[in-house]
C-alpha cells in the first residue's frame, strides 16, 4: 500500500495531539484554582520568606479543614516559589506563577523592591497580586491589581516620629539606612520628614549596604554628632549588628527602627544590646486580640510551639483576605466565578474573572484579621494601626498603639 | 581628631582581616600563577567550623579563653583540610591544562562551597556564640579599642609573623621560594613540588580560617555568602601590595581597610565597596606590579 504524504502528516498531528492531551491529562484533567505565591526562602533575609510561607500554609490548612473547595472548585496548594532575595529573581518566580502555573492570584512579597519588580508583571498579565508586608507606598502604584494588608512607610514613619518626639521626647535624632533598599530610603525619608515637623533635628546621617559586616566607620561619624537616638530603618540582619557596634562605640542611647526588625533573629543577632530599644510593628504578640491569639495558636500548633511573627500574620491576612474575596465573587457571581478554573486558563473568561476577582479584594471592609482591622482604601492600601514594641531583658513588649489621623495619605 | 583616631583603629582593625586574606591569594600566586577565587569561601568556612565547634564546646556560650584558642586552631585546622581536598581533587587534575582551565575550576570551586554551603548551613544569617565577649579599653583623646579589635590585630600579627618565619627560615619554606621560582628547577634539585604546592594552599586557607573566626568573634553574624565580599577585596589588596608578595600582601590589606573606613567616615558610605576597585584600577594603570612588587619580563 502506498501511502499519500497527506495521511503522514494527518498520522503524525494525530500523535502530537495525542502525546499534548497525555501531557496535560493528568493536571488539566482536574478542575482546580490555583494561587501563586513568591518570596525569600533563602537569602539574607530568609525569615521574611520563611514566615510568609508558614502564614500562608496556615490559611491554606484551614481552607482545607473545611473542604479545600471555594465555590465547588479545588483551591490546590500554594507552594512558594523562592526569589533568593533578589528583585531580579521575584520578577522571574512571577513570571513562572503567572505564565507557566496559570495562577489566578499572587501572594506576595515583604521586601519593596522585589514587590515593585514584580508589581508590573501581574499588572500586565491582569492577576490580582496582595503584598502581605510591603511597605514602600510606590509599590500598589504599579497598577491598579497590586494590593497590600499592611500600612505604609509614611505612616510607619510618621508614627516613630511622633513617638520619638512625643513619648521618648528626644530632639536630636541620628539616621542609618540601607542604600540598597527602597524600603528603608522611603522610611527614612518620611521619619525624617515627620520628625523635623516636630522640632526635632536630625543631626547625622550615614548609609550602608545590606550585607554588611562593618558598621563601626557609620557609627564613629554618627557618635561624633552627639545624638539622642539613632533610627536604623533597615532589616533585621544589620540592625542586631548595628546595635551591638554601637554599643561598643559607647552610645548609650535608644535605637529606633520599622517593622524590617521583626524577626526571633533581631535579638538573638544583637544580644543585650538590643534592650532599650523601641520599633513600629503591625502587632504586638501580647495583645489581647481574639483574632490575632486564634492565629498564634493556630501557627503554633501546626509550627511544633513556635512562636509566628508579623510577617507571619499578615501573610495569613493577605490568604485569608484572597479567600474570602473569592468566596464572595462565588456566591454573588458563579459564573463568572467559573472562570478561575484551570482549564480555562489563557481564555477571555478567565481575564474577566480575575478582573471581577480584582474588585472584590478591593471592596474589602473592616476585614477582621489577625492584624488588626483591615480595610483596603481606594488606593489599594490599608488603613489600619500601627504599634512601637519596646525591647526590654531581650523581649518584645507591647508599648503603644497608634491609628492612623488622616486616613486620606 | 579623636574621631580620625578611632577611624584609624577601625581601619587597622579591618585592614589586618584583609592582610589574612590576602596573604592566601599572594602565597597561591606566587607558587601556582593561579587565582584561587575559592579562597573567600575558606574564610566562611572558617567561620562556620567555629560556630560548629563553639556551640559543641560551649552550649550555654559560656565564655572562657583556653577554649576561644581551641575554636580558632581547630577551625584553622579544618579549613586547612578543606584547602587539601580543594587543591588535590580540583586543581591538581587541571594543572597541565591551560591558566584558564584553572582559573575557571577556581570559579566552580567557589560556587560550589558558597551554594554547598546554602545547602547544608541554611541561607539564614547564624548567630557565632559569643566566645570573647567585649570590653571597651580608653586609649584617651575620646578613643576607644575593644579587647576583640586587640585580638583581631594580636592574632593576625602573630600569625603573619609566623608565617614570616615559615617561608625565610624552615626548609620547607625555602623549598616554597624555590618553587615560586620555577618548578621545573625545584624538581630537578629534589623537591616535591606537589607536595609544595598542597602546603601552600592548606597554610594559606588556614590563614583565611583564621580570619573568618577573627571577624565572626567581633560581628556575630554568619551566612554562606560572607565570604563574597571580603574575598574580593582581599584579592584586590593582594593585587595593591603587589601580588606574590608576602608583606606586599600585608601593606596591601592595611591600606584598603583603612582606605575603606576612612571613605566610610568621611566621604559617603556608597563608596565603600568602590574604593576597593578604584584602588585596584589606579594600581594597575599606574604600578601594575603593586606597591611592594617587582617587575620582571615576562616570557611571551
Amino acid at each position: 500500500m502506498k501511502r499519500s504524504p497527506l495521511a503522514l502528516v494527518a498520522r503524525a498531528a494525530s500523535l502530537v495531539a495525542l502525546i499534548a492531551l497525555a501531557g496535560c491529562g493528568g493536571k488539566g484533567g482536574e478542575e482546580k484554582i490555583v494561587i501563586g505565591e513568591y518570596g525569600s526562602i533563602t537569602g539574607t533575609d530568609a525569615t521574611f520568606g520563611g514566615s510568609t510561607r508558614d502564614g500562608v500554609a496556615v490559611a491554606w490548612d484551614e481552607l482545607a479543614a473545611s473542604g479545600g473547595k471555594i465555590g465547588g472548585l479545588n483551591v490546590a496548594a500554594i507552594t512558594p516559589e523562592d526569589d533568593e532575595g533578589k528583585a531580579e529573581e521575584a520578577a522571574t518566580a512571577v513570571q513562572k506563577i503567572v505564565n507557566q502555573d496559570q495562577a489566578v492570584a499572587v501572594i506576595g512579597e515583604v521586601a519593596s523592591s522585589r514587590s515593585l519588580a514584580a508589581a508590573p508583571i501581574c499588572q500586565n498579565a491582569g492577576v490580582p497580586m496582595i503584598s502581605p508586608s510591603s511597605t514602600n507606598p510606590k509599590v500598589t502604584q504599579a497598577g491598579d491589581y497590586i494590593f497590600r494588608v499592611c500600612f505604609l512607610d509614611d505612616f510607619q514613619g510618621w508614627v516613630m516620629a511622633n513617638f520619638t518626639a512625643n513619648n521618648l521626647k528626644l530632639k536630636k535624632v541620628a539616621i542609618l539606612w540601607d542604600v540598597k533598599s527602597d524600603y528603608s530610603k522611603g522610611l527614612k525619608d518620611y521619619f525624617a520628614t515627620a520628625f523635623k515637623g516636630m522640632g526635632g533635628t536630625i543631626v547625622g546621617d550615614q548609609s550602608y549596604s545590606s550585607g554588611d559586616q562593618d558598621f563601626r566607620a557609620q557609627l564613629t561619624a554618627l557618635k561624633a554628632k552627639n545624638p539622642q537616638a539613632i533610627f536604623v530603618p533597615g532589616y533585621y540582619t544589620e540592625a542586631g549588628l548595628i546595635a551591638r557596634q554601637a554599643r561598643e562605640t559607647g552610645f548609650k542611647g535608644p535605637l529606633l527602627g520599622g517593622d524590617g526588625w521583626e524577626s526571633s533573629k533581631l535579638i538573638e543577632i544583637g544580644g543585650d544590646a538590643m534592650n532599650g530599644c523601641y520599633y513600629s510593628n503591625h502587632w504586638a504578640l501580647d495583645a489581647p486580640d481574639s483574632n490575632l491569639q486564634h492565629f498564634v495558636a493556630e501557627y503554633k500548633k501546626k509550627f511544633n510551639g513556635s512562636e509566628p511573627d508579623a510577617i507571619a500574620g499578615l501573610a495569613y491576612d493577605a490568604t485569608r483576605i484572597l479567600f474570602a474575596a473569592m468566596n464572595k465573587l462565588a456566591t454573588d457571581d458563579p459564573k463568572t466565578f467559573a472562570g478561575l478554573s484551570s482549564k480555562n486558563a489563557g481564555t477571555d473568561l478567565r481575564k474577566q474573572a480575575t478582573a471581577k476577582l480584582r474588585d472584590e479584594i478591593a471592596q474589602t471592609k473592616d476585614y477582621p484579621g489577625a492584624t488588626g482591622k483591615i480595610t483596603i482604601d481606594p488606593n489599594r492600601n490599608a488603613s489600619k494601626p500601627a504599634v512601637v514594641i519596646e525591647i526590654k531583658d531581650g523581649k518584645k513588649m507591647f508599648n503603644t498603639t497608634t491609628y492612623p489621623q488622616n486616613t486620606a495619605s | 581628631m579623636s574621631e580620625f583616631l578611632q577611624q584609624l583603629v577601625n581601619g587597622i582593625t579591618w585592614g589586618s582581616v584583609y592582610a589574612l586574606i590576602a596573604l592566601g591569594y599572594t602565597m597561591v600566586y606566587g607558587i601556582l600563577r593561579l587565582i584561587n577565587f575559592a579562597h573567600g569561601d575558606i574564610y566562611m568556612l572558617g567561620a562556620f567550623f567555629g560556630y560548629f565547634l563553639a556551640r559543641w564546646l560551649a552550649p550555654m556560650a559560656m565564655p572562657s579563653g583556653p577554649e576561644a584558642i581551641v575554636v580558632l586552631l581547630v577551625s584553622m585546622l579544618g579549613a586547612g583540610a578543606v584547602g587539601f581536598l580543594i587543591e588535590r581533587l580540583a586543581y591538581k587534575p587541571v594543572r597541565r591544562s591551560s591558566r584558564l582551565a584553572a582559573l575557571i575550576t577556581a570559579i566552580g570551586v567557589s560556587l560550589l562551597l558558597e551554594n554547598g554551603g546554602i545547602l547544608l548551613f541554611g541561607p539564614d544569617p547564624k548567630f557565632f556564640p559569643q566566645i570573647i565577649p567585649a570590653h571597651q579599653f580608653h586609649l584617651g583623646a575620646g578613643v576607644t579599642i575593644s579587647n576583640q579589635q586587640v585580638i583581631v590585630i594580636v592574632v593576625s600579627l602573630v600569625l603573619m609573623l609566623g608565617l614570616r618565619f615559615i617561608v625565610l627560615y624552615t626548609r620547607v619554606g625555602k623549598a616554597m621560594r624555590a618553587v615560586s621560582y620555577s618548578h621545573t628547577a625545584a624538581a630537578l634539585m629534589g623537591i616535591s613540588v606537589d607536595r609544595i604546592i598542597t602546603f601552600t594552599f592548606v597554610l594559606g586557607s588556614m590563614l583565611a580560617a583564621a580570619a573568618g573566626v577573627l571577624v565572626a568573634v567581633q560581628n556575630p553574624k554568619i551566612d554562606p555568602l560572607m565570604g563574597i565580599m571580603p574575598g574580593l577585596k582581599a584579592f584586590v589588596a593582594a593585587v595593591l601590595g603587589g601580588i606574590g608578595n608576602i608583606p606586599g600582601a600585608v601593606l596591601g590589606g592595611l591600606v584598603m581597610g583603612i582606605a575603606e573606613v576612612m571613605v566610610v567616615g568621611y566621604l559617603s558610605p556608597t563608596w565603600r565597596d568602590a574604593i576597593a576597585f578604584i584602588l585596584l584600577i589606579a594600581i594597575l594603570l599606574f604600578r601594575p606590579a603593586g606597591i611592594l612588587g617587582r617587575n620582571t619580563a615576562e616570557k611571551v
